[in-house]
């Protein structure tokens, strides 16, 4: 459920703005535009002089936020260290542990292509054809998002009560997850200079060559950050799966919780859940590799053409319509049916009020996350370097961990430590930072990338203290992002689980958590109104992602 | 909702009064949460107790979802800081846990008088408040009377293999280990987890196990009694093709487990939560059971159970001390079978 990823900005930046690999490319020009981006560390030491920034104040702000995200790592480090290689390795190495890994690696290596041809054919029907009512293809590809993933399972297996095991899991995962690789892969379309293919084209070579040969290798970036995101989310899912009766390491760790709470064995398996996920960081870094994609002429590009269908539009539409079909027909029909079955005597006044709970956790933990991603946004986009790195990749590990791994460590600790913040708000909100850091950065580091910094330093001419510049000029032109950025991680919140089970405070019910306990009792009518509500909740909030997207992107 | 943000001081704001907001509710709930219930009964049976001790009384009780040793170890690593005034299991394995940690504080003779005495520890230091038994929910369509296994340990046999389910990460299953750990000692139960691992599809609950027994999926499932009953008197749709097998003959597969209620001995509120136990063991709660939607067996003196079950007394069940099964010893042994 926690959405992450150390190359997340980087997927979903791809929305946002076009990538320059080259310094030699950052004219002045394209910055006073304020759309262009140097990402490259060299560039940027060029362009923006480290003199008057308030850097001191920021990097201690942002110090002290990956300090604290490296708590539940620790946590894990020192129940290791406590318990003695001897526990470990019988806890590790065991027949057990080989199961889940098989498991998660079958569970990695169907979903992830399958997404990526899915999401790319998707996004090329919708971006690069003249498919009829391109738009509402679009709309509809993005969708599913505002279906958290248990409850695409919980309608599945509605529908299908005998679904199951690693087939169904991939399925699912597919069904729930493709919109994180159609969203950058679609933008990274949409701003592909079509002279290259132009250039392909007249030397000869066919439509489809063209597309394997120059258009697939530009969408790299994307491909690889959004099949990152993916594959991070398939490790910490927990519903999902629960609902499909398939076994991975999060249903594992919170079977172990159920049985003995906090025992060594759950941390580590949370242990070897974190290697996982810095394994696939590490894959991806390889996969991603360094060649340059942007594009070197002058000018701007033109727009794509769209290529013209002809018959085959029929097919065409077919695999969007098909799809939305799956992804958001047998959410609403199954929830429908239920929902018709109960009648009006399932609406009972708790939905009221965990509905209301649900959004004020949901925004304040936006809120709350947004602002503190906010001095790593700007250090990463005004004064990149490696401690900077080093700072960055502290705070987007966390977000890939599952809730319960957090949990489990904000429990001990503040039973152990802080006990007036045991199963308080404060913990429960700390616990939502630290998982949805990732996505709190993502669109402020965009926005704040496309606040120039020349008017941060007229603003300084003026008389401007530097403080008061980044104030008054760059976090008034990042609000937009900031606002995407809140949206991003009030979905994620909102369908939360695993963690808010765990640190919520005594008579806390989010509408996750009342579904949860419904479905586990099969009272699949009383929980239909709950997954109602979640999917009314988040839709603004993936409207809201939606216009920031088209409109960071300029359209 | 956040679309009309379109400056930062304004988000600022907004976020200090969000802040203000969610803490001000959680200052409220703090201030009138009254009795705190760690409940790991089913949320429902649970939730019919609550309201109909608050209505009695009017004492306020907020209650806490989860499952039995979870709670437990939990109430254990809170020590005298746990905001649990009372704790509801179950099974009875994770009520011995806190009573060894010396957590529980005696419960009042009155209420013990309640319950007789089998259904509830010497030291009376907790009671039984309820009481479910071990079933073979098996598929009528595909076995026939003559093909169900005799005992619990049968299923441990090859012939066995493919065929049952069972829910082992769940505190039933666990209250099941326990018994036959007490009863038949170590190396048996060693012997049947690894047939169990050998043999059975495993699920997520009981009552997700009889749906797969229903559905065709496996022939039967080792499943407590009530789940059954609890489907038949909504819908029926998910044990249609159910039927139950009792094991009687004091097998370890007719053992019947006890749910507990303690009070905690950090808590402020003696009086109420010495109520609150003494209204659930008695004549209101106890009928509760009887009347209720929960199926479970009532163990109050002279409360009768829901009619449509096999009395307690015709189970024919094999004599376990609720108050000495070990848990920490199940959950070791089913996590080196890697069942956990």
């Amino acid at each position: 459920m926690t959405i992450s990823g150390n190359r997340f900005s980087k997927a979903v930046a791809f929305l946002f703005r076009r990538v320059k690999a080259s310094a030699l490319l950052q004219d002045n020009r394209s910055l006073v535009a304020g759309n262009e981006v140097p990402v490259a560390p060299k560039a940027a030491r060029m362009l923006l002089p480290r003199r008057r920034m308030p850097h001191a104040s920021v990097v201690l702000l942002a110090t002290v936020i990956a300090v604290f995200s490296l708590v539940p790592l620790g946590f894990i480090g020192w129940i290791t260290y406590d318990v003695g290689s001897e526990t470990v390795k019988t806890l590790v190495f065991r027949p057990r542990v080989g199961e889940l890994l098989i498991n998660t690696v079958l569970l990695e290596s169907f979903t992830i292509p399958l997404s990526i041809a899915l999401a790319v054919t998707l996004a090329w029907l919708t971006e690069r054809t003249d498919i009829p009512f391109a738009r509402l293809w679009a709309w509809l590809a993005i969708a599913p998002l505002a279906v958290p993933a248990f409850v695409h399972s919980y309608a599945w297996v509605s529908l299908i009560p005998g679904m199951r095991g690693l087939q169904s899991g991939v399925f699912v995962s597919v069904i729930a997850y493709y919109p994180f690789l159609y969203l950058p892969v679609a933008a990274a379309l949409r701003r592909l200079d079509p002279a290259i293919e132009d250039a392909a084209a007249s030397l000869g070579l066919d439509p489809w060559r063209v597309f394997f040969r120059t258009v697939l290798p530009q969408l790299r970036f994307a491909v690889c950050g959004g099949s990152l995101l993916i594959a991070l989310h398939l490790l910490s899912e927990y519903g999902l799966f629960v609902m499909i009766r398939f076994d991975t390491f999060a249903t594992a760790i919170v079977d172990q919780f159920q049985s003995s709470y906090n025992s060594p064995a759950s941390n580590m398996l949370g242990g070897v859940l974190v290697a996982c996920c810095l394994f696939l960081l590490g894959l991806e870094v390889l996969l991603r590799g360094n060649e340059r994609y942007a594009r070197v002429g002058s000018g701007s590009p033109r727009p794509a053409d769209r290529r013209r269908l002809g018959w085959f539009v029929i097919p065409a539409i077919l695999l969007p319509l098909a799809l939305a079909v799956l992804t958001l027909g047998v959410p609403l029909m199954t929830l429908g049916r239920w929902l018709y079955l109960g009648g009006t005597e399932i609406w009972r006044v708790e939905i009221g009020s965990a509905f209301l709970q649900t959004m004020a956790l949901a925004l304040a933990g936006g809120v709350v996350a947004t602002i503190a991603a906010a001095p790593m946004a700007w250090l990463s986009v005004r004064a990149p370097g490696r401690f900077q790195r080093v700072l960055e990749a502290c705070h987007y590990y966390v977000g890939s961990l599952p809730g319960v791994v957090v949990a489990l460590a904000l429990v001990t600790i503040t039973v152990r430590l802080v006990l007036p913040l045991y199963q308080t708000f404060a913990t429960l909100l700390v616990a939502y930072v630290m998982l949805f850091l990732p996505r709190a950065m993502v669109g402020l580091r965009a926005s704040i990338a496309q606040a120039p910094v020349e008017l941060e330093r007229a603003a300084m001419g003026l008389g401007r203290t530097p403080g008061q510049a980044v104030r008054q000029i760059t976090m008034r032109l990042a609000a937009p992002g900031a606002a995407a950025s809140i949206a991003l991680t009030a979905l994620g919140i909102t369908n939360e689980l695993t963690a808010t089970l765990m640190l919520a405070p005594n008579g806390v019910d989010t509408l996750a958590t009342k579904f949860w306990s419904l479905t586990s009792e099969i009272d699949y009518v009383s929980a239909a109104p709950y997954a109602f509500m979640m999917v009314v909740l988040s839709l603004p909030l993936t409207l809201t992602l939606y216009k920031q997207s088209k409109r960071t992107a300029g359209q | 909702m956040t679309v009309a943000v379109n400056r930062f001081p304004h988000l600022l704001a907004l976020a200090a009064s969000l802040l203000t907001a969610t803490a001000l509710a959680g200052g409220a709930n703090a201030q009138d949460e009254g009795l705190v219930v760690y409940n790991a009964q089913h949320e429902s049976l649970g939730r019919e107790w609550i309201d109909a001790f608050t209505k009695e009384t009017g004492i306020k009780v907020t209650m806490r979802q989860g499952s039995d040793m979870q709670f437990a170890n939990q109430i254990v690593q809170e020590g005298d800081a746990s905001p649990a005034d009372v704790f509801l299991t179950e099974n009875s394995p994770a009520m011995t846990l806190v009573d060894g940690a010396g957590l529980f504080a005696p419960v009042e003779k009155e209420t013990l008088d309640q319950v007789p005495e089998q259904y509830r520890p010497a030291d009376g230091m907790w009671t039984g408040i309820a009481a479910r038994t071990t079933v073979f929910a098996y598929d009528k369509t595909k076995l026939g009377e003559d093909k169900l296994p005799e005992s619990l340990l049968d299923l441990a046999d090859p012939a066995w293999k493919g065929r049952w389910g069972a829910a082992p990460a769940g505190a039933d299953f666990q209250a099941i280990v326990a018994s036959l750990l007490q009863l038949k000692g170590e190396d048996a139960t060693k012997a049947w987890l690894k047939g169990l691992k050998d043999n059975a599809t495993t699920y997520k609950g009981n009552s997700v196990a009889m749906k797969a027994v229903n559905s065709g999926e496996v022939e039967g499932a080792v499943i407590y009694h009530y789940y059954w009953f609890g489907d038949q008197a909504k819908t029926g749709e998910n044990s249609k093709n159910v039927g139950l097998h009792y094991f009687k003959n004091q097998d370890p597969g007719a053992f019947v487990s006890v749910s507990g209620g303690g009070i905690l001995k950090s808590t402020q509120h003696v009086k109420e939560a010495q109520a609150f136990l003494k209204f659930i063991t008695g004549k209101a709660g106890q009928a509760i059971l009887k009347d209720g939607t929960s199926y479970e067996y009532a163990v109050g003196k002279d409360a009768p159970s829901n009619d449509k079950l096999v009395p307690l007394a015709d189970l024919n069940a094999p004599k376990v001390e609720a108050s000495t099964l070990d848990s920490k010893k199940v959950v070791e042994l089913m996590t080196a079978a890697g069942l956990i």
